[in-house]
């Protein structure tokens, strides 16, 4: 689904590689969380995949293609097979939750029908049945990320990619957050998750990437967010 | 279902930049009106060549009793030397490049000079003697005279070899200048026209960079984003020269054949409609190609991966 050969990402002006050397692969349906510090390169990680930015070295596969591959023209089309979330929602503001879902497949070209038809079927999916004429600000945080959350998965991506989507909220919208992207994960969807909410991770129970100055020093199934002394014995500070 | 999503960014974009929108209107209005007149006075300058090189003649003046220019030495061109200047006109080597020639005699001279200058008060103290017989040739091709005034200079009892076209060429080195001119302003003002058309497309792009941002993440084709920003560029200049196609046509059914065509009468020929017409879409497609141009250059910035 999502492999790494020997990845590494240098940004211009910056001595320290984002990425170093970076080899793993991400199944379908696995639900990973991706943690480290900031800076560790979570987020370059997550555009590498998403293709807004090229590896300085190394291949990356993301569902059968050849990112170095990919023409610009086909780039869009890629990006059609991906759902991505932020920690900021993301939203327009002058448009109500259902245009805001509704935007992203008019852009692509879906027809009338068919958004009629998928927009509400989704807000009802986050729990938004009854709020679909609110404009973002007339909604609550957790609310506002149930919408970006239609957005992503409205189009039924392979994968969702969300860079922090719990860190504008508290503890219990978390939690109603992360029950959502676990029924996403089980409807065969593979969700990759950037976060430095221990809690979460550590009830979650799920396969654990731990990128520390741009490497991996952890991979674990069913891990939790303490890194158990692994660096330690690696020799990376903390 | 597409059409309509594109066409209403499209206007939502016109509207909120409307300063901006302006002033790209102006700008292609003014810069392309330009360069419509550049156009209209070669092609001026084109028309009055081919009216007057048309009447344009060679002069070939013999000598007369008081001249001392040229092979003159003060002495009358006698007869023989007049008929060995037709013998030449009359050669295979000149007669193929010449459409017809006449003689005029003193007398013929006198006549047209009177009837020229008959306001100008030298004319009384003119007599037949003073003026030059000649034969005036016309050409085949005007731009061949040289050959003539070669041949015909050196021979005795000519005093010059003179081809009118010779008088036009200040007026049309000046026309040329001002044509010269016009395109020069023009040039500089299409650099701003594509400049600001850049800018207005950057400001609009800027303004809806979080649609922008979205599009992107979610997969729109660059084809979809670019085009209502390329569609407004292109709007905004199609209005600015579809008014300086207006100008153009205005200047010349107005100005040109209203004013100028009175004004000069039947002396010198004017461009008519035809040339304005012919301008006028050319014009049109400059701007919208332009246009579009540099509004994809511009907000290509914005679907770079």
């Amino acid at each position: 689904m999502i492999r790494l050969d020997q990845v590494s990402k240098l940004y211009s002006g910056n001595a320290r590689p984002a990425l170093n050397s970076v080899t793993l692969e991400i199944l379908k349906g696995e639900f990973v969380f991706l943690v480290g510090a900031s800076g560790s390169g979570k987020s370059s990680f997550l555009r590498l995949v998403l293709k807004e930015e090229n590896p300085s070295k190394g291949r990356i596969h993301v569902l059968g293609q050849d990112l170095g591959r990919l023409t610009s023209r086909k780039v869009p089309y890629f990006r059609r097979n991906l759902g991505v979330v932020f920690q900021d929602f993301r939203l327009l503001p002058q448009k109500t939750a259902f245009a805001n879902v509704a935007f992203s497949l008019q852009v692509i070209g879906k027809s009338k029908g068919f958004i009629q038809e998928a927009v509400p079927d989704v807000l009802r999916m986050v729990g938004l049945a009854g709020k679909a004429s609110r404009l973002p600000h007339e909604l609550s945080g957790g609310e506002q990320q149930r919408v970006a959350i239609a957005r992503a998965i409205v189009n039924r991506p392979a994968i969702l990619l969300a860079d922090e989507p719990t860190g504008n909220l508290d503890p219990s919208t978390s939690a109603g957050i992360m029950t959502l992207l676990e029924r996403i994960s089980t409807s065969g969807t593979t969700v990759i998750m950037a976060t430095h909410d221990a809690g979460i991770v550590d009830q979650m129970q799920r396969r654990v990437i731990e990128l520390v100055s741009g490497q991996v020093v952890r991979d674990e199934r069913e891990g939790g967010y303490q890194t158990q002394g692994i660096t330690l014995i690696k020799g990376f500070p903390e | 279902m597409r059409f309509g999503l594109i066409m209403s960014e499209v206007g939502s974009g016109l509207r909120r930049n409307v300063s901006m929108v302006i002033s790209v209107i102006l700008v292609t209005f003014i810069s392309l009106t330009f360069v419509g007149a550049a156009i209209l006075l070669q092609s001026q300058i084109g028309e009055m060549k081919g009216y007057w090189y048309d009447r344009a003649q060679v002069a070939v003046y013999f000598c007369t009793a008081s001249s001392e220019i040229g092979n003159c030495d003060l002495v009358e061109a006698t007869p023989e030397q007049k008929d060995l200047v037709e013998a030449q006109l009359a050669s295979p080597a000149l007669a193929s490049l010449i459409d017809r020639y006449e003689f005029e005699s003193h007398d013929q001279a006198y006549q047209r000079y009177q009837e020229q200058f008959s306001d100008n008060e030298f004319a009384d103290f003119v007599t037949p003697e003073f003026l030059n017989e000649a034969y005036w040739v016309n050409l085949k091709d005007p731009t061949q005279s040289d050959a003539l005034v070669e041949s015909l200079s050196t021979l005795a009892g000519v005093e010059e070899v003179k081809d009118q076209r010779k008088y036009l060429d200040p007026i049309f080195s000046a026309l040329n200048a001002a044509s010269f001119t016009a395109i020069s302003i023009a040039g500089l003002m299409l650099i701003a026209a594509v400049l600001l058309i850049a800018t207005t497309i950057r400001l609009s792009a800027f303004s809806r960079r979080r649609e922008l941002g979205i599009m992107r993440l979610v997969g729109a084709s660059n084809r979809f984003i670019q085009t209502p920003f390329i569609l407004e560029g292109v709007i905004a200049a199609l209005v600015g020269s579809i008014l300086a196609a207006g100008a153009v046509l205005a200047i010349v059914r107005y100005f040109v054949q209203g004013y100028l065509g009175s004004a000069l009468e039947s002396t010198t020929a004017v461009i008519g409609m035809t040339d304005a017409l012919i301008v006028a879409p050319v014009l049109v497609a400059l701007g919208v190609v332009l246009a579009a141009a540099s509004a994809g250059v511009a907000i290509n910035r914005y679907l770079k991966v």
